[in-house]
């Protein structure tokens, strides 16, 4: 998605929740994950209100707000990264193809196959090129050398980074760039053949034309995978994502088509927000 | 408000300065006058024989505490398969796993206190616990040993852990990995040259201790035969030979002590180069 012009905002069909329904980007869609009454609570402390969303299969929806609203919250809900600190608890339901993940039953380990996660940091494992993107491999699945040499390769181009280091697959992940680093994390988490793949502010701390990259890259993983990507970036939002939910202080304000968000939002905070008001 | 005289705050920092210099040279002149005579006196001792033979009667020349050193290096190594082990899973428990659990305060606090414990004491405690039942045995040293070593493992590789980062476990867990597979394959590996720092620190740590081999491996002028009987051992032997009146051993003694600062210095050496040596 490029500029947004007044035209385009007469053919988007307006889909617009108030705060306290459900979210819905249209009933029609194929609904990935969607999230019901969703609340977070840090211990005492409740950061998530009543959220109400569906994640569109194969589009990118963009999380936007000012800091601390919740948006990296709610991402981490949905495959329970949360899980691992004591305190945090989600309440209400997280339906992924229809299932409450949030159910204390729920596989965690096949939960994180289908929905993988980039982080704000990239975070390269302590070992080579090809050790980081056979990791998550050799955890999911049985296979020969061979194949396992090719799901790598696979993985690689797929995120756009075979060519830079095909032949440095022995080199430390850590001794890349940054912003191959974040393409390294990319390629090892779509490796394992997931369904979603969360971006936790992916860019926040990579050079602009490393942006550009992967902000490339993301148009071309919506083909294969659902992705949802939490960032800071107005433009970004707005160049990359089809869809944008818009968080404040723990509530989703208004969610909806980008361009629509973007040009006629329906919250007066959304268009505080987004003209730069305040955040 | 008028200034304050500069000549008396000035006069207070060179003070300061100079005092705290001379304490400073005080302590590297003690080190080095330990190091020097320890050099002198042991490297006159240190031949062929003494790396190769056995210890010689009273008075007469010759001879070598070859038996103590093996003693020695083979109560090092079992104190330190067992101490390792022990220290690096109470490391991992306090840092990965117990880190929420009302017990790793307890745990944590216990671990200190051994940290600090004099070590006669730990030589009592296995005294009592095994050498009463199974006799003096080079055993019983090493379990002393490895209870020395157990601390000093727990707390470094505790330390170590707890500074990788938090955002390398989630996205280990992100892939779906397993818990136990997280902290050995990834933040073990994160980890790896403070891991291997803190059990280097441990083994000088144990290396000079004398106290707890005193109750439990004693010493032997023999070849052992086996762990299960009295062991010879360098520390053990600097103790008995230095307080003899024989002018040989007392020679011996001193070779022993330049072996054991050589090793402890060799050790801490070696745990600065792998601290520094960033692998990947």
């Amino acid at each position: 998605m490029s500029e947004i012009s007044i035209e385009d905002v007469r053919i988007v069909p307006q889909s617009m929740p108030d705060n306290n329904k459900p979210s819905s980007a249209g009933p029609e869609k194929n609904v990935k994950i969607s999230a019901r009454r969703l609340e977070f609570h840090y211990g005492a402390h409740q950061a998530l209100f009543d959220n109400n969303l569906d994640i569109i299969t194969n589009q990118v929806t963009a999380v936007i707000g000012p800091s601390g609203c919740g948006k990296s919250t709610h991402l981490r809900t949905y495959n329970r990264i949360y899980d691992l600190y004591r305190g945090h608890r989600a309440a209400g339901e997280v339906l992924l193809d229809g299932k409450n993940i949030l159910e204390p039953g729920q596989d965690l380990i096949e939960l994180r196959r289908r929905v993988g996660m980039i982080f704000q940091k990239p975070t390269p494992f302590p070992m080579t090129v090809f050790e980081n993107v056979a990791y998550g491999l050799r955890l999911h699945y049985r296979m020969s050398a061979s194949e396992l040499a090719d799901r790598v390769e696979k993985a690689l181009k797929g995120a756009a980074l075979w060519d830079e280091v095909k032949d440095k697959l022995d080199h430390p992940g850590p001794a890349l760039s940054g912003g191959q680093q974040q393409r390294l994390c990319i390629a090892r988490a779509i490796a394992v053949d997931p369904e979603v793949l969360l971006m936790d502010e992916p860019t926040s701390a990579i050079d602009p034309v490393a942006t550009a990259k992967i902000e490339d890259l993301v148009e071309d993983l919506k083909q294969q995978y659902t992705i949802v990507i939490v960032t800071h970036n107005m433009q970004q939002a707005a160049r990359i994502s089809d869809y944008t939910a818009f968080f404040y202080e723990g509530y989703i304000v208004e969610y909806g088509p980008t361009k629509t968000i973007f040009t006629k939002p329906t919250q007066k905070r959304t268009e505080d927000y987004i003209t730069g008001r305040f955040g | 408000m008028r200034p304050r005289p500069q000549t008396g705050r000035k006069l207070a920092d060179l003070a300061v300065k100079v005092l705290s210099g001379v304490f400073a040279a005080v302590a590297l002149l003690l080190l080095g006058w330990i190091l020097y005579t320890v050099l002198q006196r042991g490297a006159a001792a240190l031949n062929w024989a003494f790396f190769t033979e056995l210890p010689p009667p009273p008075f007469m020349e010759g001879g070598g505490l070859a038996n103590a050193i093996v003693g020695t290096l083979v109560i090092t190594a079992l104190a330190t398969l067992i101490g390792v082990p022990l220290g690096l899973m109470t490391g991992i428990y306090l840092a990965e796993f117990g880190s929420h659990s009302w017990i790793a305060g307890p745990v944590r606090f216990v671990v200190n206190v051994l940290m600090g414990a004099p070590s006669i004491i730990i030589g009592v405690f296995v005294y009592g616990l095994i050498v009463l039942r199974f006799g003096f045995s080079g055993y019983a040293g090493a379990v002393a040993l490895a209870i020395l070593m157990l601390p000093v493992v727990a707390r470094t590789s505790e330390d170590m852990l707890a500074l990788v980062p938090n955002t390398l476990r989630e996205s280990a867990l992100a892939l779906g990995a397993p818990r136990w597979r997280v902290t050995f394959g990834v933040v073990f590996r994160a980890a790896k040259a403070g891991l291997i720092t803190g059990v280097i620190l441990a083994v000088a740590r144990i290396s000079g201790e004398t106290a707890p081999l005193l109750f439990t491996a004693v010493n032997s002028p023999f070849w052992p035969d086996s762990l299960g009987e009295p062991t010879p051992n360098l520390t053990v032997t600097i103790f008995q030979y230095a307080m003899s009146p024989y002018t040989n051993w007392q020679e011996l003694a001193w070779g022993a002590s330049l072996l054991i600062t050589a090793f402890v210095l060799f050790m801490m050496l070696a745990a600065r180069f792998v601290l520094r040596t960033r692998s990947i």
